[in-house]
């Protein structure tokens, strides 16, 4: 499934980032491919907010639509 | 000494001193170090092609230099380029880190020690890091990382003179697993292990500078780096039991719309107080009337009165009524500079809180809507306070495309501060109902413009994704020295542009092509506005200066419905000539010519749309004011709905000649 289909307080793993840009961002940020993750909150039609230890990111769903990961 | 590239920043270098550079990810406290390790003495210079600023200072017998936060240096934005570039010119890196972050953070530092620079790593906020139950080996991290590591709480002062004693130490780390034996053959070549590497993870512009082929390792280089740092991240970090803070608390409120929208109108409502009623009014009616009208005017005015007669040609430029020494000083010292400081200090106060990247979360969902993400509600909330100074800041956004729109939406419809004041004295007097007949009106032309050029612009625009930094309360030094230092920025910048635009009106003033203007213009405001002859003149004046625009309808005799025709107007109108200037620079002769152009036939437009629309639901007397707005909000909605279909088949088409799009959406 997609990052956009995830709920508040689920742990996934990221499976996928297609684009090569976003993919090195994510890198950075320690959330890149086969990182395990937790959905910290979801805006209603909006980002998504996930964190690994205390970093937390906030995608938009845009991006998050594009994003493929497997539920914990 | 290695060579500089096309760092140009001037500063004269003693001998045998260092360059020291101060690098680290966005919130490690990097700006209080370096004002802690520096004193007073501290030289400011603006990078080459960009309003960034960079700080540099004596320390000792060496130099430090400031490198904007970043979470890597490769090329993705203008910061990263000049944090890449000072860094490529260090003689040693002071790497300052998150302790609270050490994951993310770490990542730059491997970067950093994979250039082959000597670096000392000043672990900081080890404090706060206590308090969240985190312990951090520090002896181990330094043997892992190969270099001395400070633990250090910059905020309280403590480790400040370990920092200065281990630069002495600062030495090469151990690079990340597998990157030597590929930098050889590459560093052979080009001579420098720095370089050697951004070309290696395919940085377009350092290859360019050694004539040779970016390279495609960056991902797997990227991979490897993310492994190292994870692997001592595992090893270095305890973690004791996470317990949830206030601060958690309320961040997570700020993004939940339910919680987030009353934070952020509250927020706006305190920033109203502040700027809008005790700057706008109390500061400036001592700054604008008291000082430069009351004391600077008449001074200058009569000081160069001696020399030149006030009607002559020179006269008229330098002292006149739009005089560049008499309204363009006063103007941008008495009004702009208190507003502007006071807008630059809230949004120092956001950045430093952490507030920011959440009003952009929550933002985000209606800024994709216009082909913007949550980012760019930053220059919206600026170009309330000066468009001009709201527009220099879409550099800030990820995109060409991004840039345009905000810029386009900014110059039709957000109203700057100086005018914002007139128009709200005016429509206070007329009730509720007109009030929110002007509000949603400028609303609806906001969203509608903004889905049409989302729809015409080629390209696709970028997503949201940004670092939630944990909320703190700011430092006022270093949210003092933020808003001053922009402050000036902005002055140096847009000074020359109000100038030019004083000289400019002035000689249209004498040479009559003011008039010849405002008499062209009568016909539409009579016929199709149905607004008096003279409201053209107000029309006019706004070209100069937005709120001498609104100013001019003050005096003059209007109904209910005409006022606010004509306020929708003169908003949506033409921004002050500065604002031009600044979007001309921005966007370049076409696209600022277009966007001018634009704002004079959608102003005019809508406007007289609201006006026939009133006359159609009210005859001569009062417009019933909900169908009015209903059928505004119905034409909008059919040619948003419009957009929305042609986006879509867009797609649709786009699926089958794939490619195209994808090169024009690089551009």
């Amino acid at each position: 499934m997609t990052l956009d289909r995830v709920r508040r307080g689920q742990t996934f793993t990221i499976t996928n980032i297609p684009d090569a840009l976003i993919r090195a961002q994510a890198i950075r940020f320690g959330i890149a491919e086969g990182e395990t993750v937790f959905c910290e909150e979801v805006v209603p039609a909006g980002p998504i907010i996930i964190s690994k230890n205390n970093q937390e990111i906030a995608l938009g769903r845009g991006l998050a639509s594009q994003i493929t990961v497997d539920l914990r | 000494m290695k060579h500089h590239h096309n760092l140009t920043l001037e500063m004269e270098l003693p001998k045998d001193a260092r360059r020291i550079v101060l690098a680290g990810n966005p919130n490690t406290g990097k700006s209080v170090f370096f004002n802690a390790l520096t004193g007073l003495y501290v030289d400011v210079s603006n990078y080459p092609g960009t309003t960034l600023e960079i700080c540099h200072s004596r320390l000792g017998n060496d130099v430090l230099i400031d490198t904007p936060g970043v979470y890597g240096i490769s090329s993705f934005n203008d910061e990263e380029r000049i944090a890449r570039d000072i860094i490529l010119s260090a003689d040693v890196v002071l790497n300052v880190v998150n302790a609270v972050h050490l994951e993310r953070d770490l990542f730059l530092t491997q970067q950093i020690i994979d250039t082959g620079v000597p670096v000392v790593v000043a672990l900081n906020m080890v404090d706060e890091a206590a308090a969240r139950g985190i312990e951090i080996d520090t002896g181990l991290l330094s043997e892992m990382l190969g270099v001395p590591v400070v633990p250090t709480v910059a905020v309280k002062k403590q480790g400040f003179e370990e920092v200065k004693a281990a630069l002495s130490r600062a030495q090469p780390g151990r690079l990340t697993p597998g990157l030597a034996e590929r930098l050889q053959e590459i560093q052979n070549r080009v001579g420098n292990q720095g370089d050697a590497l951004l070309i290696l993870e395919g940085d377009a512009a350092v290859a360019e500078r050694h004539g040779v082929e970016p390279g495609n390792e960056r991902e797997d280089i990227y991979r490897r780096r993310r492994a190292r740092v994870n692997q001592v991240v595992e090893a270095v970090v305890r973690i004791a039991a996470r317990e949830s803070r206030f601060g958690t608390v309320l961040g997570r409120w700020m993004i939940r719309p339910l919680t987030g929208i009353p934070i952020l109108l509250l927020t706006l409502f305190v920033m109203y107080q502040v700027i809008g009623v005790f700057i706008a009014q109390t500061v400036v009616d001592f700054t604008e009337e008291e000082i430069m009208a009351g004391i600077y005017e008449p001074a200058v005015s009569s000081f160069v009165g001696r020399f030149l007669a006030e009607d002559s040609v020179f006269g008229v430029i330098l002292i006149g009524e739009f005089g560049v020494l008499t309204m363009t000083v006063t103007y941008i010292l008495g009004l702009l500079l208190p507003l502007i400081v006071g807008f630059y200090f809230f949004l120092a106060l956001f950045e430093d809180s952490g507030y920011l990247p959440r009003t952009a979360t929550l933002a985000d969902r209606v800024l994709t809507g216009i082909g913007l993400n949550g980012k760019a509600i930053i220059p919206f909330i600026l170009g309330f306070g000066c468009v001009t100074m709201a527009t220099i800041t879409t550099r800030m956004l990820n995109t060409d495309r991004e840039r345009r729109i905000a810029v386009f939406l900014l110059g039709l419809t957000i109203p700057c501060s100086a005018q914002l004041a007139v128009i709200a004295g005016m429509l206070a007097g007329l009730g509720a109902p007109y009030l929110l007949m002007y509000v949603l009106v400028i609303l609806i032309v906001f969203l509608v413009v903004g889905t049409v050029l989302n729809t015409i612009f080629a390209g696709r625009s970028t997503h949201l994704l940004i670092d939630l930094p944990p909320l703190r309360v700011p430092r006022l030094g270093n949210v003092l020295k933020k808003t001053a230092n922009r402050a000036f920025g902005f002055l140096r910048e847009a000074t020359p542009l109000f100038i030019l635009g004083a000289v400019i009106i002035s000689i249209m003033q004498l040479t009559g092509a003011l008039t010849a203007v405002q008499r062209g213009l009568a016909p539409i405001t009579v016929g199709w506005l149905s607004l008096p002859m003279e409201t053209a003149t107000a029309f006019i004046m706004g070209i100069v200066r937005r709120d001498f625009g609104a100013a001019g309808l003050l005096t003059l005799e209007l109904t209910a419905v005409q006022t606010v025709v004509a306020l929708i107007t003169i908003t949506l109108f033409v921004p002050c000539i500065a604002s031009v200037f600044i979007i001309l620079k921005e966007r370049g002769f076409k696209d600022g010519a277009l966007i001018w152009a634009s704002t004079w036939l959608i102003a005019f437009s809508v406007g007289g749309t609201v006006m026939q629309l009133s006359k159609l639901f009210g005859g001569n007397g009062d417009p019933n004011v909900a169908l009015v707005l209903a059928a505004f909000a119905g034409l909008g909605g059919a040619i948003i709905l419009l957009c929305r279909t042609i986006r879509r088949s867009g797609r649709a088409d786009a699926a089958k000649s794939a490619g195209v799009d994808a090169i024009k959406a690089t551009e």
